[in-house]
């Protein structure tokens, strides 16, 4: 069996990197996130007729919301088409006769990708967090930092899924497809497919087996991370009060998020024999 | 003999319903400049990338110095091994020097020789343009360059001249004569026959998986029994001179006309014939004799097995 060369990980991850640094994606992806964060911190309540800035706590179940439906689909979107795009253009093959095994080039494109989303959220949501810093405090600060961190274990999950899909799918078209699917059935799909389980079964489903689908579902993993914290946060969402105060241990739902990065990355590196 | 470099032995290469290589054996030398030739989907690429590792073999099996193509030895082998794929895709995005310097950094080459290279391959001048903007002739040159970094010991070029000018196929084979004066082994494929068969040391023809014939180019023109073509300038007024001499070895087909004669001759008949021709003294004025190419050669093995 083969050992890891980390060096050949960090050229491919230094390149994947660079391109995206190059083509100002990791620039337009801050530049939205920045945007977006202010305008909802600022606009959030509109619907309740005031606008102006909120404490930080209702601010970032605002920000949840926003980035469950975008940060997924950036990941998708870059992640897509890592593997696809390189073997229908042909350059894979090049690629691999080179020293380098096919694992080096996964965990490498992986790396360099998941560099440009941290560095995009970090100074986007960064730049945010500034300004927020200055109207709301430095105890608003330190939840803010626990947002951006699970934002980007966020993204990170989403990449390992686009990742994966990049690997499976036979052409970009396909990959593509397959990654909006997933954008649909993850963020859009499956809370209103559990909801309408539960409304179909008329409470005779047993509660204690809904965390667990909670739970795959990395958005959803996400969205109570955020918000568990947060008594008066936690009535605005009624999906929450069916998961148990237990098991909202951020620890253990880190590791599900953990577990949701290395499982599609660990697919992609089956398949990518 | 040389020492054995690549060894192949009864390598199959089966997709779901065709054979893509079927049972080939193979030895190439250290220091050989080996040819590949054979129509399109005969099986020269498929295993072109079963010998670089890219693809797994169905049976049989593939060393190169001594190393099966897979596992981490082989990643040390690949160090040394240089590879022009055919269908070449860099990125467009790089430029010329960057693209050397991501191989290079991959290869473990010095990245300090990548402007010579491309100075090499006459790219010099357009270092730092992205390749975007290269012509396919360059895109080829600068492919040509990476295969050249880390001062491989083994070059891989999968129709390497494809998209060349005629200066350009020049120069490559200037590059691959000074690289094999380095004792540099070389396997690589074209579809112009003509332009191989006077460089290459030995070659391999393919079809349908299989190869169809090997050797030095000439053992495979003898191989084949095909004529030889002869132009034959003579003194005006003695065509029937020429004729005669012709008759007497059986040589009766073949034109004449103001002077010059053009026929075929069976090879075994080629010194018996410049033999008398010379006899008949000055009656002929000059001889060229063509063997016949390769391309003859080529169709000549393939036709065999048309039914």
């Amino acid at each position: 069996m083969s050992g890891i060369e980390f060096r050949q990980i960090r050229v491919i991850a230094g390149k994947e990197f660079r391109d995206r640094l190059r083509n100002r994606w990791v620039l337009a992806v801050a530049l939205v996130f920045t945007v977006f964060a202010l305008v909802i911190a600022y606009f959030g309540s509109a619907q309740q007729g005031a606008v102006g800035w909120r404490n930080i706590d209702v601010t970032i179940a605002s920000l949840v919301s926003l980035v469950i439906y975008l940060v997924p689909l950036i990941a998708l979107i870059l992640g897509y088409d890592a593997i696809v795009a390189e073997r229908e253009r042909g350059s894979l093959d090049l690629l691999l006769s080179m020293p380098i095994t096919r694992l080096e080039v996964l965990l490498g494109k992986f790396t360099g990708l998941a560099g440009a989303l941290g560095v995009a959220t970090v100074v986007g949501f960064g730049l945010a967090g500034v300004l927020l810093f200055y109207q709301l405090g430095s105890a608003a600060l330190y939840h803010y930092g626990g947002f951006v961190l699970s934002a980007f274990l966020l993204s990170l999950c989403f990449l390992s899924l686009a990742v994966m899909v990049s690997v499976i799918a036979e052409d970009r078209v396909r990959a593509s497809g397959i990654a909006i699917a997933l954008w649909f059935f993850y963020v859009l799909v499956y809370d209103l497919l559990l909801l309408g389980i539960l409304v179909v079964s008329e409470g005779q489903l047993n509660l204690n087996f809904f965390p667990v689908l909670l739970m795959l579902n990395p958005a959803d993993i996400f969205r109570i991370l955020n918000i568990f914290g947060f008594e008066d946060v936690r009535r605005i969402y009624g999906l929450a009060t069916v998961f148990p105060e237990t098991l909202a241990n951020p620890w253990l739902l880190g590791s599900a998020m953990v577990f949701w990065i290395i499982a599609p990355l660990g697919v992609a590196v089956w398949r990518f024999k | 003999m040389t020492d054995k470099l690549i060894e192949i032995r009864g390598v199959h290469k089966r997709y779901a319903a065709v054979n893509a290589v079927n049972g080939v054996d193979l030895t190439v030398g250290a220091g050989e400049l080996f040819g590949l030739i054979g129509h399109n989907g005969a099986g020269k690429t498929t295993l072109f990338k079963m010998m670089l590792g890219l693809l797994p073999v169905s049976a049989g099996e593939i060393r190169i110095g001594g190393h099966a193509v897979r596992g981490e030895a082989f990643r040390q082998v690949r160090r040394s091994i240089g590879y022009l794929p055919e269908s070449l895709a860099l990125y467009d995005n790089l430029s010329g020097l960057e693209t050397l310097h991501f191989f290079a950094r991959l290869k473990g080459a010095d990245l300090a020789s990548c402007p010579a290279l491309l100075e090499q391959v006459g790219l010099a001048e357009a270092a730092g343009q992205r390749v975007r903007n290269y012509s396919k002739g360059m895109r080829q040159r600068l492919g040509f360059a990476q295969a050249l970094l880390g001062a491989p010991r083994l070059l891989f070029l999968d129709e390497p001249t494809n998209g060349l000018d005629p200066q350009g196929i020049l120069e490559f084979y200037r590059i691959l004569a000074e690289l094999r004066q380095g004792g540099v082994t070389v396997v690589l494929t074209s579809h112009i026959l003509a332009e191989i068969q006077q460089r290459v040391d030995r070659l391999a023809l393919m079809r349908n998986g299989r190869i169809q014939a090997l050797g030095t180019v000439q053992a495979l023109r003898e191989g084949q029994a095909l004529p030889l073509t002869l132009r034959v300038s003579y003194r005006p007024g003695d065509e029937d001179t020429l004729r005669r001499v012709l008759g007497s070895l059986g040589i009766n087909d073949g034109e004449a006309s103001a002077g010059l004669a053009r026929f075929t001759c069976p090879r075994h008949l080629k010194m018996a014939l410049l033999t008398a021709l010379t006899a008949a003294g000055s009656a002929i004025r000059d001889i060229d004799v063509h063997e016949p190419s390769l391309e003859d050669v080529f169709l000549g093995y393939t036709e065999e097995l048309t039914p």
